[in-house]
């Protein structure tokens, strides 16, 4: 199947209409967009508990053009379980009102709340049985719709309301949760990491996940004007800074031959050729406010220096995973 | 129609098993709880076997169970589960989430004691403790009405005028792990009571459609409600449990044309003249029987109420059935702890509060944890209640019998 | 304006929204506005992709427009254009 290109992707219709209630320059709905135009047929989604489900869905208004339950926070991965076992279910009998379709991708999103933490369970137990359905974990990095708390996502050092810079703590003490290596341990046919700001990347990984077949994980960050405490423009710059800094690189996963296979994309694979072009990880944190005590009233050299050292580390060892 | 069921020596569990097997639904999501461990193992049983084809989900929670239940149901399909105590406590969440979104799903309760200390036995503190969360409750006294009630349970759920999930309640061990005598209906049987699942008609914000997921009319479910619209949703599960009132008797109905069974929102027995009746849910009411009749020989005017339906809560019937019996005790199988008294109590006392001729009304609690309810037991409460009748006044409101002072 | 809202009875069961968002016009949230400036655009269509709300539309001819409905102002597209043809300019 070839490639749509971003022409062609803008033709389709959106599949999540204006008129929702996020946050100006929301980085949510910008990876949603794009990840629904890469929808290649009929198509069922859910959403946890969070910021996307609530502001799209203030009753008796949807910005849903697809169908599309809520049902917890945690369970976002059970409950695309269960739609996609309805479905096999009615295809297997040939009876019931799913069994036409041939195709039905199911797409599962929530946040690092409901992914890291509190919904890692049932992710975990829907990938070791293996149903048919797109994940895709929109990770802020906190816990946004309650007001910004940390989370197992939260990188280091970043300030939120329940791990503030404070004189004697600056920010997280704890790194950030490597989600996406528990995901490839679970052996999944397809594992991904987007950023809205390479969107040819992420129409082409939506694509290959929907295709997939077993369970596929996208991985995209997504940043928050509100809770990184940026001016809500620069959602985007942001997101290009994350990968070009390697704080968030950009590949994919495949299982072949029952192994996990790394490559990388867009920018990371550029970087990986051209190692000059990665950026210091401080071009990242200075333009955030959640890292601003980072910088003032005096530069934490050594807190900035072990963030540079973890981003260092784990280019090496991606670089290393994908036979580079 | 009676002569081609087929009598079989099952437990509970089994008889939970094997009405579901015959149902066929389309996903069944379960996670393993002593004393329900039996339904899903048979269940998976039948699945190797090709018996069935249901999608069986093996999921990792309870709370998972009824999320993949929920998705299930919500993308058009039947779906079953079943848990107890702790693993109906994981999934509260989801009970009300469930009703709420309407979907008409049929769970098996093995009732047993919620911790702590934990307690793997018979007592109803778990379904009581979901009361509210908005599901049709049937308590069942013996296996026969386990394997009837998970036939039915689909169809009350599913009556148009209900759309709501259904808890069918089986005590722990006593039902769920003893071999009784179950006339079980041929396949055909069962299937065509079933039919096939029905939707309702809604209208969503891309025209009319059926109430499920479907590519073909995308629509929304599980929104956000703010101040404004939340207290009428509710009031529709309100009116939705009314409807059963009217709705399950339609089923059971029905289903008496079927089986040769028929059952009611409640059961009186000896009724008509008696002086001394109790009032209760499940097992022990089979016990209650044999005394009630041991008691009639020996002059005693007593008799009893089994109430099945226990959500909704079958007001109209109780006070017909109970009419001016001048002393009702109520058995409750589970506490709550600061209230005047036990869950059934209270429901039962609220009942006849308005009444001018009203009962003398006792709570016996007993039997939590498993504790058991002899026929013993069962006299001391009617001696109980005689000394009631004879004093014309309640002296202990709540007593707690079988427990070492 | 409020409008009288529904009462549970005429409500249909199952809470499910009957409203699209677009009835919902977010256009009036923010203080800025973005001017594309089509003489310089390019048609590369990344703002429409960039755009949160999806209320830059791409037409027939390929250049994009702004369905100042659901503008929020939020200056992404002004500050991702290739080529600088977005202006943001303060409503009146």
């Amino acid at each position: 199947m070839s490639d749509l290109t971003l022409r062609e992707a803008a033709r389709k219709p959106d599949l999540l209409a204006p008129g929702h209630r996020l946050c100006a320059g929301c980085g949510e709905s910008i990876i949603v967009r794009m990840v629904l135009k890469a929808v290649r047929g009929p198509t069922m989604a859910t959403t946890a508990t969070g910021c996307l489900e609530v502001s799209t869905t203030i009753f008796p208004y949807t910005a849903w053009n697809l169908p599309w339950i809520h049902s917890a926070f945690e369970n976002a991965a059970a409950t695309a379980s269960g739609m996609e076992a309805a479905w096999q279910a009615m295809r297997r009998r040939g009876r019931g009102p799913l069994a036409k379709y041939e195709t039905l991708d199911i797409i599962a999103f929530a946040g690092d709340g409901g992914t890291y933490d509190i919904g890692l369970q049932a992710l975990s137990g829907a990938l070791e049985r293996g149903h048919d359905f797109t994940y895709v974990l929109l990770d802020n990095e906190a816990y946004m719709n309650t007001g910004i708390q940390r989370s197992g996502g939260t990188p280091r050092a970043a300030a939120t309301t329940t791990s503030p810079a404070g004189r004697v703590i600056p920010g997280k003490r704890e790194w950030k949760k490597p989600i996406d290596e528990i995901v490839v341990a679970h052996e999944i046919p397809y594992v991904a990491t987007m950023s809205a700001a390479y969107p040819m990347d992420v129409l082409r990984k939506a694509r290959r996940a929907f295709e997939a077949e077993g369970p596929a994980f996208l991985h995209a960050i997504v940043p928050c004007a509100r809770g990184w405490r940026y001016p809500p423009e620069k959602t985007i710059e942001v997101s290009r800074l994350a990968v070009q800094t390697c704080i968030f690189p950009l590949w994919e996963c495949r299982l072949e031959g029952g192994r996990p296979v790394y490559r990388l994309s867009a920018a990371s694979s550029a970087i990986a050729r051209r190692p000059e072009a990665k950026k210091p990880v401080e071009e990242y944190l200075e333009i955030q406010g959640r890292f601003r005590h980072l910088f003032r009233p005096e530069r934490r050299g050594d807190i900035v220096d072990s963030i540079q050292a973890w981003v260092d580390n784990r280019w090496e060892l991606l670089l290393e995973r994908a036979g580079l | 129609m009676m002569q081609r069921q087929v009598l079989m020596g099952i437990n509970g569990d089994e008889a939970v098993a094997y009405a579901t097997k015959q149902v066929n639904p389309d996903v069944l999501a379960a996670y393993p709880i002593t004393p329900q461990t039996i339904i899903v193992e048979r269940f998976s049983e039948y699945v190797a076997d090709g018996l069935v084809d249901t999608e069986f989900v093996a999921v990792e929670s309870e709370h998972s169970a009824l999320s993949n239940c929920i998705g299930a149901a919500a993308a058009g399909a039947r779906a079953f589960t079943a848990s107890a105590a702790n693993g109906l406590a994981l999934m509260w969440e989801m009970t009300y989430i469930a009703a709420s979104l309407r979907l008409p799903i049929v769970m098996a309760i093995v009732n047993r004691a919620l911790p702590g200390p934990i307690n793997i036995h018979n007592d109803h503190s778990d379904s009581m403790g979901a009361r509210d969360c908005g599901w049709i409750q049937v308590y069942c006294e013996n296996s026969q009405e386990v394997y009837d009630a998970c036939i039915e349970a689909w169809r009350m759920g599913e009556h148009p005028d209900v759309q709501l999930p259904v808890m069918v309640c089986l005590d722990g061990f006593t039902l769920s792990h003893t071999m009784e005598n179950v006339l079980t209906l041929p396949d055909e049987e069962v299937e065509g009571f079933v039919g096939e699942r029905g939707y309702m008609t809604i209208r969503g914000h891309m025209g009319d459609a059926e109430f499920r997921l479907d590519p073909e009319t995308p629509l929304t479910m599980g929104p956000c409600d703010l101040q404004d619209f939340y207290f009428e949703h509710k009031l529709q599960q309100v009116e939705a449990m009314k409807q059963a009132l009217d709705a399950i008797p339609e089923v059971d109905a029905e289903y008496a044309k079927v089986s040769g069974r028929r059952y009611g929102l409640i059961h009186p027995y000896r009724m008509e003249d008696a002086e001394v009746a109790l009032v209760g849910l499940g097992s022990t009411m089979g016990t209650v029987r044999h005394v009630v009749d041991g008691l009639r020989e020996e002059g005693v005017k007593a008799g009893l109420v089994k109430i099945r339906v226990f959500r909704p809560f079958p007001e109209e019937d109780i006070l017909e059935a109970v009419g001016d019996v001048p002393v009702v005790g109520v058995l409750d199988k589970s506490a709550s702890f600061g209230a005047p008294g036990g869950p059934l109590y209270e429901e039962v006392k609220t009942t006849f509060y308005d009444e001018s001729d009203r009962p003398l009304i006792a709570d016996y609690i007993y039997g939590l944890g498993g504790r058991d309810a002899s026929q013993g037991l069962i006299r001391g409460i009617f001696r109980s209640l005689e000394g009631i009748r004879s004093r014309g006044e309640v002296a202990e409101k709540v007593s707690f019998v079988g427990v070492r002072e | 304006m409020s409008e009288q809202k529904p009462g549970w009875r005429e409500l249909h069961r199952g809470a499910v929204p009957y409203r699209s968002s677009e009835e919902y016009e977010t256009g009036d949230w923010g203080v800025e506005r973005p001017e594309i400036d089509l003489s310089r655009c390019t048609r590369c269509v990344l703002c429409h992709f960039y755009c949160p709300e999806g209320a830059i539309k791409v037409r027939e001819d390929g250049y994009t427009e702004v369905d100042f409905r659901y503008c929020k102002g939020c200056g992404i597209c002004a500050a991702e254009c290739p080529v600088k043809c977005i202006e943001m300019v303060r409503k009146t």
